[in-house]
């Protein structure tokens, strides 16, 4: 038996201590590391799927289920943000492209423009999510984020074909109060969205969530209920579908999108 | 001494049961408060924080026992963190590997579970001196009696706050076209706060043998 307080010793049992902490966390983030990207791919999808209603809020789908009405029905594109271009497929496989891990990659990602949104810095790509029927594009998803009351809030937005017209819109991941700004994440209120439009006849970006109700989507498109006693989260989710749907955002693609550019 | 009886003996037992109620971490002890408020609004998390909890006061008490005769004392609480915060991390991997979508809630609050002061509590004061079966059985009633008011906060809270029970909805609430109008202070932490001391309070009036004299 050593003597436990020796100088010596203390180092060799704490060098042994974090060894074996370290191998046991290596092997486990290792192991796992696989299956825990699946599971950000799987949720990332189903959210798109979400948004453009092809499943239901209350659906509790199995995976293979889930991918399989993805492959079925979605074509995933990369955007250059600044231009509005698509990227060529050939050139960066869209499938594999984590646009929020990238948005922290500064190779990848640069400093936004000056916004009230929250966001700091943009990708220079984008994913976006056409909705197919047949080979017309129905839908069009884009992810969208910006900050609410406790955090970034993400979601997608689901446009027609007319690049103006609101069909779906889910928040997937937000840090919200539950049961007041939370409630972006209700499928309810997202259904308000539903017929709304984004831009006003300048095609500057203006749909606003106000405060109190607004009025049926055709007779007050610009306008989207905002939520009682969640006055900074309606604020921040009405700022940052403004600058997403700007040209420092989705503008330019969606310029193209509505004017029939090719897939 | 029969062989169950080495197994589970009568210090055994008391290991296992009596932090379930009678010394219960949160009630007894008043330890852990900090994640009891913040993870006690709905059932399902409280459930996973709860069996999180459990898996990491257990090993982390079976590993503290199976060393403590070979920790140099001067870096003793280092060492159990270490023991602690690796486990953690492992939990945390698991969640997100195979429960993703409650992961991405709890994250936060899993990586707090180092610093739970049961967890800590409980290798420093039971593990340090007792052999490595009875300490994983201390680290597992602990974690069931911490997991066990959590659960009784967060049915409280989900089903006043929200009018669900374990997301299945109970009490139809206004939002979504229902009668019930959802008490939104139950949703926020100060609720945690009331719920947990009327439940020390009824703690207290069932064993009075608990209430200091003062």
């Amino acid at each position: 038996m050593p003597k436990l307080d020796s100088t010596r010793y203390t180092f060799l049992f704490a060098t042994v201590v974090c060894v074996v902490c370290a191998l046991l966390i290596a092997v486990s983030a290792v192991g796992l590391h696989e299956k825990q990207e699946t599971n950000a791919l799987l949720y990332r999808q189903k959210n798109v799927l979400l948004a453009a209603g092809l499943v239901k809020p209350d659906e509790d789908l199995p995976a293979k289920e889930l991918l399989r009405i993805f492959d079925e029905n979605i074509r995933v594109r990369l955007v250059d943000i600044a231009t509005g271009e698509l990227v060529p497929v050939a050139q960066q496989d869209p499938k594999a492209y984590d646009q929020r891990r990238a948005r922290n990659d500064p190779a990848q990602s640069r400093v936004a423009p000056p916004n009230n949104a929250g966001v700091s810095r943009l990708p220079n790509l984008g994913a976006v999510y056409f909705v197919m029927k047949g080979d017309a594009v129905r839908l069009v998803v884009l992810p969208i984020e910006g900050v609410g009351m406790w955090g970034t809030c993400y979601g997608f937005l689901a446009l027609e074909p007319d690049g103006n017209t609101v069909r779906g819109l889910t928040y997937y991941d937000q840090k919200e109060t539950p049961g007041l700004g939370g409630e972006i994440s209700n499928p309810k209120w997202q259904a308000v969205w539903n017929g709304r439009k984004i831009y006003n006849e300048a095609w500057e970006p203006q749909l606003t969530v106000i405060k109190g109700k607004a009025g049926p989507p055709d007779k007050d498109p610009l306008r989207v209920d905002g939520l009682s006693g969640a006055t900074i989260t309606s604020v921040g989710v009405s700022r940052l579908t403004t600058f997403w749907m700007s040209n420092d955002g989705w503008g330019r693609f969606l310029k193209i999108f509505r004017q029939g550019g090719k897939l | 001494m029969t062989a169950t009886e080495a197994i589970f003996g009568k210090g055994e037992r008391t290991a296992l049961i009596a932090p379930i109620i009678a010394n219960n971490p949160i009630g007894v002890q008043v330890l852990g408060i900090c994640s009891a408020l913040a993870v006690t609004t709905r059932l399902d998390k409280a459930l996973v924080m709860g069996i999180g909890v459990v898996i990491v006061t257990a090993c982390a008490n079976l590993a503290v026992s199976l060393v403590r005769n070979w920790i140099p004392n001067s870096i003793r609480i280092i060492v159990q963190l270490a023991i602690i915060a690796s486990l953690v991390i492992v939990v945390d991997q698991v969640l997100k590997a195979y429960l993703y979508e409650l992961s991405l809630e709890l994250s936060v609050f899993v990586g707090l579970i180092i610093t739970n002061c049961i967890v800590m509590g409980r290798a420093e004061g039971y593990a340090m001196q007792n052999p490595p079966w009875a300490s994983f059985l201390d680290g597992v009633g602990n974690g069931l009696g911490y997991a066990l008011v959590l659960l009784l906060v967060a049915l409280a809270r989900e089903l006043t706050g929200a009018g669900r029970i374990f997301g299945y909805v109970v009490l139809p609430v206004t939002t979504d076209g229902g009668w019930y109008v959802p008490n939104g202070l139950m949703l926020l932490a100060p609720s945690g706060l009331f719920i947990i001391a009327l439940l020390v309070w009824l703690l207290r009036t069932w064993k009075p043998e608990l209430q200091e004299k003062d």
